[in-house]
């Protein structure tokens, strides 16, 4: 190691804010323990989506539904499972994986110890869940092609709206693992937040059968606006689908502000 | 320049005052023991000193740089060994290391990995996880992942708490290389012992400030004297012994099952029991005589 006497008069460095190097090496860390665990991950993040596929597509479409807007149910409900498969592999894994690194491991600990701010952790850890997220979320579209779906070109979109709607609620997970003070207490943010989230996005019946309050605030929930954008992509754009798009990455930015807030108060006393 | 240089830093929680009006400053090139006991503000120093916690007063220099503001720069010079073991342990260990030689920005990871491994000697172990060493190799290993960028300065924060005698001594033998290099050592530590091997001065700190400092030998001397004399007797005994011996000025300290009369050498005849155990005077002396604490 260095001596004292050599590095007296070492350069002075300057180091800026967000720098992608730090950035790039907490993604590191989170890659190489993905590389440990990513069968269980892959595999309960491919299976659901095909079982609600086959639950509701199937179920409902051979019993009850054969069409709604004019598409068949199971690829109505293939192309809203997107936004299923997205907000369970973004939303939870921050909440619980940031909870447990920072309470149970002092990860964070480590980490910050070294020239890394919480601006730049907490900017990985979003966009390394939202890559994810943004692959997974590609599943349930790649599995309705077995029923009948057409390839289409937006489809090519559709792991950028992934992308960007798994950044917001990486970023939601995160302020939320910051917030509470014990991990049983993430039932009432699942309670509050995420399941009617879920419910209220279009994926299994259309919003407009909804009471029109309902409607109205469906339209402030990412996950319609992410489903609304993946049936763009498979059925046709329309021009409001720039707008669906700009919340999203709107919805994106305040969270990641939102996370940053919340974990520097949590990591720095 | 001064590697640490704090001045006046205080540091509340609430209604708690963890750090209060600290001064200490760690010349580079040496090794200081921050002895106290547990709640001394040892570790909210550490935490101070790399940016995870913000003082309330006070002035932090580290390597020249000011904090908190100049924390990330400071923090890229220096290492930090934690007391907890945040290790990933799924992760094989050359894979620990390359993502700490990357987070320091350190630019031949291949090369700096090598080298950690080689200073925790695990080069044999280097694809195992974690999980499969043994406790010393995990305490090696996370001693060497803190130095894979080669810091000018390391914080060791209790480096060898909890651990057994052997793994100890692997430790101390490691650090004592790392010394030998020339490396800035701040070492947080409640083991007088290790305070004592390892460290070129030590300063005790209690209540959030420092008390005393020097180098182990000068502070004995000081505070202690010469020799010290271990009385063992019955609990009613040892009462007697111990306000007859503070009567005449000479002072006691509890020391387990018995009453330690420090600077016994300045003992008039009679004043220390004869079958009491003469010893030359400790550390340990001058850490439960200062901190009122019993030392460990």
């Amino acid at each position: 190691m260095s001596a004292g006497t050599e590095t007296a008069a070492a350069p002075r460095r300057r180091m800026r804010r967000l720098e992608p190097a730090a950035v790039a090496g907490v993604m590191s860390r989170e890659v190489a323990n993905f590389r440990t665990y990513w069968r269980g991950t892959t595999f309960s993040s491919v299976l659901e989506p095909i079982v609600y596929l086959l639950a509701f597509g199937l179920g409902l479409g051979a019993t009850l539904v054969d069409e709604v807007e004019g598409v068949p149910y199971i690829q109505f409900v293939g192309t809203g499972m997107v936004a299923t498969a997205v907000i369970f592999s973004s939303a939870l894994p921050s909440m619980f994986g940031t909870f447990v690194k920072h309470r149970f491991q002092n990860t964070y600990e480590a980490i910050l110890a070294a020239p890394v701010d919480v601006e730049e952790l907490v900017t990985a850890e979003m966009l390394w869940i939202a890559t994810r997220s943004a692959v997974y979320g590609c599943v349930p579209l790649i599995v309705t092609f077995f029923w009948g779906l057409d390839p289409a070109p937006g489809m090519l979109l559709v792991p950028i709206f992934c992308f960007a709607t798994a950044l917001g609620f990486s970023g939601f997970g995160v302020a939320m693992a910051a917030t509470v003070a014990k991990i049983d207490q993430f039932n009432y943010v699942t309670a509050l937040f995420v399941t009617p989230l879920f419910l209220v996005a279009g994926t299994f019946f259309p919003i407009s059968g909804l009471p029109e309050g309902v409607q109205v605030i469906a339209q402030f929930n990412p996950l319609h606006q992410l489903v609304e954008l993946v049936r763009g992509g498979a059925f046709g754009f329309e021009t409001v689908d720039i707008a669906r798009f700009a919340g999203l990455v709107l919805f994106a930015f305040a969270m990641w502000r939102l996370a940053i807030n919340r974990m520097s108060k949590r990591l720095i006393d | 320049m001064p590697a640490i240089e704090l001045s006046g830093v205080v540091k509340r929680f609430g209604p708690i005052t963890a750090v209060d009006g600290l001064d200490l400053e760690v010349p580079e090139g040496i090794c200081l023991g921050l002895l106290g006991p547990n709640g001394a503000g040892k570790s909210t120093t550490m935490r101070l000193l790399t940016g995870q916690a913000i003082a309330n007063a006070g002035r932090l220099r580290v390597l020249g740089y000011d904090l908190p503001g100049e924390s990330k720069p400071a923090r890229a010079e220096m290492g930090v060994v934690p007391q907890l073991d945040n290790l990933d342990v799924d992760v094989t260990v050359e894979d620990n290391l390359a993502v700490y030689a990357r987070l320091y920005r350190v630019k031949d990871v291949g090369a700096a990995v090598d080298r950690a491994l080689d200073l925790a000697r695990l080069r044999d172990r280097r694809r195992d996880a974690v999980d499969q060493l043994s406790g010393g190799m995990r305490r090696r290993l996370l001693l060497a992942r803190g130095l894979v960028h080669e810091p000018r300065l390391v914080l060791l924060d209790e480096p060898t708490v909890g651990l057994d005698p052997q793994i100890r001594t692997e430790l101390w033998t490691l650090i004592g290389d790392l010394k030998a290099r020339g490396t800035t050592i701040l070492m947080s530590t409640h083991y007088i012992e290790e305070a004592e091997r390892l460290s070129d001065e030590v300063a005790v700190m209690h209540r959030g400030r420092v008390i005393a400092r020097g180098r182990p030998a000068d502070l004995i001397v000081e505070h202690a004297g010469r020799q010290t004399a271990e009385v063992y007797a019955p609990p009613q005994r040892l009462t007697e012994l111990r306000a007859a011996a503070e009567a005449t000025g000479l002072r006691v300290r509890p020391a387990g099952p018995a009453i330690a009369i420090v600077g016994s050498e300045r003992a008039g005849d009679g004043e220390v029991p004869e079958d009491a155990v003469v010893r030359a005077a400790t550390l340990e002396d001058v850490f439960v005589l200062l901190t009122g604490e019993e030392a460990e």
